[in-house]
């Protein structure tokens, strides 16, 4: 953003105050996240940077944390990360399956009583989640879902699915809904349609929808912290029982790999969003 | 179609228009179809378990359960006099139930809500009534204790004959309805809801406009951006935006901590004392920084995608017709971005509206928002019926504020990421 030579100084001024305003924006943003990554090797107890860390000393860093967070015999993270990610990909799985074909049927033009259905549809997103948490609380409790498996990934059905109908019905509003009349009228059946011509093109958003809620599911505590026994602890139930108790570099270390985690699936979903972007773009 | 032309025919022999319907009909079933799954599932497993919600927080049939015959007895009585000996016959055997099933000290800590000093009077009456005789039941009872013959006591039974109550929902505004059935405020030190309800909003007022002042610059620096630097740039937003909550809540819990980064900062710049470092955890304060920055991205990311779509040829448009930057802006730029604001705003104040995680964790006692009092009747009092009212009273300020947003703005332009 280079300023033309004619700027007036006083605009000059201004100009540059605006970069340094975004600067610091951008800095609050992000540097917070940073400030994890080098404690969680800290080889002190200490959640404060020690003075052998400053002088950057090989001997004030170390691994143990980390060991601590894989062989640590008083930390449940293994059962806690085995039950996230069955939870999560089971929850992402039916999220995607669910909402998916709601957002087909939310894209016909013959559907009736869009508005209401739609705003039923992602009212989970919409209502605070302490109050998702309760509902959802009280109807696993009266069913005698609560504390199991079956009931967590039910509810973060629940609250995944409107991320899954929102991105498909946005990737479906710039669907060309000839290409599949032609594929019937070329003696395809509905079910081969969908699969081997709806299902591809609308696959950048359903994978992206999904992404979300399997973020959703991953990073859930609130419904959780009502529904979860012994049994199914997670790991953000784990990472909010430790933050509450003491903070244990132990929890940086499963913090830094977390990070790494969303750095891979921000990558994945900006992917995802520039293949569909180009996709609806040869269609228009 | 008039039916002397006759009507148009497939070549099935059906009307036209018939076969039309026909296939309208087949569409729209195939399209419902489609949803229903989800409809059913969420409206079985979410929309009804609100509902429940309601019903649980008006619901009182505890004592009505707990006293079936003097209800009944008292169905003629007029709540002026002493009542008649039928009523304090059917009470007799209610409560002998009671104290039977062991049973009787729920009601005697019903009662005492209704009216202070009701369960000494129950739990003498729980001794004596073992040696009652047959027949006379009213002199028995009020020979236990003379405050049977105050009829405000008799009134306080009555007073829980209905099987629903809005009690609960008074209790949250920190009112509740006396012994003449008016509604009066509960004394000044006990009044902790209502000062919840106002940092609530409060807390999620500040939060959205610090998020939207933080955010408009940055979104419009993205927006006007070549490509290749605005890509990098937004990582800086989106990094945050799909990293755990619970990770950006510990790293800001380190950061504000006494002897953490931000502190060391402030003492090298000479801003405080290094013996005197301020408390910025535990209070209002870190839930303000701590919320603003996990909630920032969803302010940008609205009001980006909004940015994105103006032409920058308007705002030179402006500046050529004579408009100073600043006139331009306002004039020119800024209405344009109005859709983006609203669909910022809402999304940040709805969800901080809502907020438990941060707050429980970096809020201490004066930080703590609604919802930390919801969890907390959930989990602790195990009061269920006062935190679904709570809850729902949270719900119904979350979907007004939704309706008026959708009046002014329409909800169609939320768009994710």
């Amino acid at each position: 953003m280079a300023l033309p030579k004619y700027t007036e100084p006083h605009y000059r001024i201004w100009h540059y105050f605006y970069l340094f305003v975004c600067g610091c924006v951008f800095f609050f943003l992000i540097a917070p996240l940073f400030v994890i990554f080098p404690l969680s090797f800290n080889a002190e107890e200490f959640l404060v940077f020690t003075d052998g860390m400053k002088r950057l000393d090989p001997d004030a860093f170390s691994l143990r944390w980390y060991n601590d967070m894989i062989y640590g015999t008083k930390n449940p993270w293994g059962l806690a990360a085995r039950n996230s990610f069955i939870i999560a990909i089971f929850a992402t799985l039916g999220s995607i399956i669910l909402g998916t074909l709601a957002a087909l049927g939310l894209s016909s033009r013959h559907m009736p009583y869009k508005g209401l259905i739609m705003a039923i549809l992602i009212s989970p997103m919409i209502v605070p989640l302490i109050i998702s948490g309760v509902a959802i609380f009280f109807f696993m409790a009266k069913v005698g879902l609560a504390a199991t498996h079956l009931g967590i990934i039910l509810a973060h059905i629940i609250l995944g699915t409107p991320f899954v109908v929102i991105t498909v019905t946005a990737t479906l509003s710039g669907f060309d809904h000839s290409i599949t009349r032609a594929a019937s009228s070329l003696g395809s059946s509905p079910y081969n349609t969908f699969m081997k011509i709806t299902l591809p093109l609308i696959l950048p958003g359903v994978i992206s929808g999904g992404l979300f809620a399997f973020v959703t599911s991953f990073d859930e505590v609130v419904v959780v912290l009502f529904l979860a026994g012994l049994d199914n602890t997670t790991i953000p139930i784990q990472m909010w029982t430790g933050l509450r108790e003491q903070l244990s570099p132990t929890i940086l270390a499963v913090a830094t790999c977390l990070i790494v985690l969303s750095v891979l699936i921000l990558l994945t979903a900006e992917l995802l969003r520039r293949r569909s972007e180009r996709l609806r773009g040869i269609n228009r | 179609m008039s039916s002397e032309t006759g009507k148009i025919l497939t070549t099935d022999g059906i009307p036209l228009e018939e076969s039309l319907k026909q296939s309208e009909k087949k569409n729209k079933i195939k399209a419902f179809l489609l949803v229903a799954p989800l409809l059913l599932f969420l409206i079985i497993t979410y929309m009804i378990p609100i509902g429940d919600m309601f019903s649980r927080s008006i619901d009182d049939k505890m004592v009505t359960n707990m006293l079936p015959k003097t209800y009944k007895a008292m169905e003629n009585w007029d709540g002026k006099e002493l009542p008649p000996e039928e009523v304090f016959e059917a009470f007799y055997l209610d409560y002998k139930i009671l104290v039977k099933n062991k049973t009787a000290g729920k009601l005697q800590t019903q009662l005492n809500y209704e009216k202070n000093g009701f369960k000494s009077v129950l739990k003498k009456l729980a001794r004596k009534q073992k040696k009652f005789e047959e027949g006379n039941y009213k002199e028995q009872i009020m020979k236990v204790h003379k405050r049977w013959r105050n009829v405000e006591y008799w009134r306080a039974i009555k007073r829980r004959a209905p099987s629903y109550t809005y009690s609960k929902y008074l209790k949250g505004i920190d009112m509740y309805s006396n012994e003449d059935g008016k509604i009066v405020q509960v004394s000044e030190d006990r009044r902790i809801h209502r000062i919840l309800w106002i940092r609530t909003v409060e807390v999620a007022f500040f939060v959205t406009l610090f998020c939207f002042l933080m955010a408009y610059p940055i979104a419009h620096l993205l927006a006007t951006l070549p490509m290749k630097y605005s890509n990098l740039l937004m990582i800086c937003v989106l990094l945050p935006f799909w990293t755990s909550l619970l990770v950006r809540t510990a790293s800001w819990m380190i950061l504000l901590q006494q002897q953490g980064i931000v502190n060391d900062f402030f003492v090298w710049i000479g801003l405080v004392a290094d013996d005197n470092r301020p408390e910025m955890m535990y209070n209002k304060t870190g839930t303000y920084v701590a919320m603003t920055q996990i909630l920032l991205p969803f302010m940008v990311l609205p009001l980006y995608s909004v940015m994105k779509t103006i032409s920058p040829s308007l705002m030179r448009a402006g500046k050529s017709l004579g408009a100073t930057p600043a006139v331009a802006f306002f004039k020119v730029y800024f209405p344009l971005t109005i859709p983006g604001i609203g669909a910022g705003c809402l999304l940040v104040f709805i969800l901080a509206i809502g907020y438990y995680i941060t707050p429980a964790l970096v809020g201490g006692a004066s930080g703590t928002l609604i919802s930390n009092q919801i969890a907390y009747h959930m989990k602790s009092t195990l009061d269920w019926s006062f935190a679904s009212a709570m809850g729902l009273m949270l719900l119904t300020g979350v979907l007004v504020i939704y309706w008026i947003y959708n009046k002014l703005v329409g909800v169609d332009n939320i768009k994710l990421g």
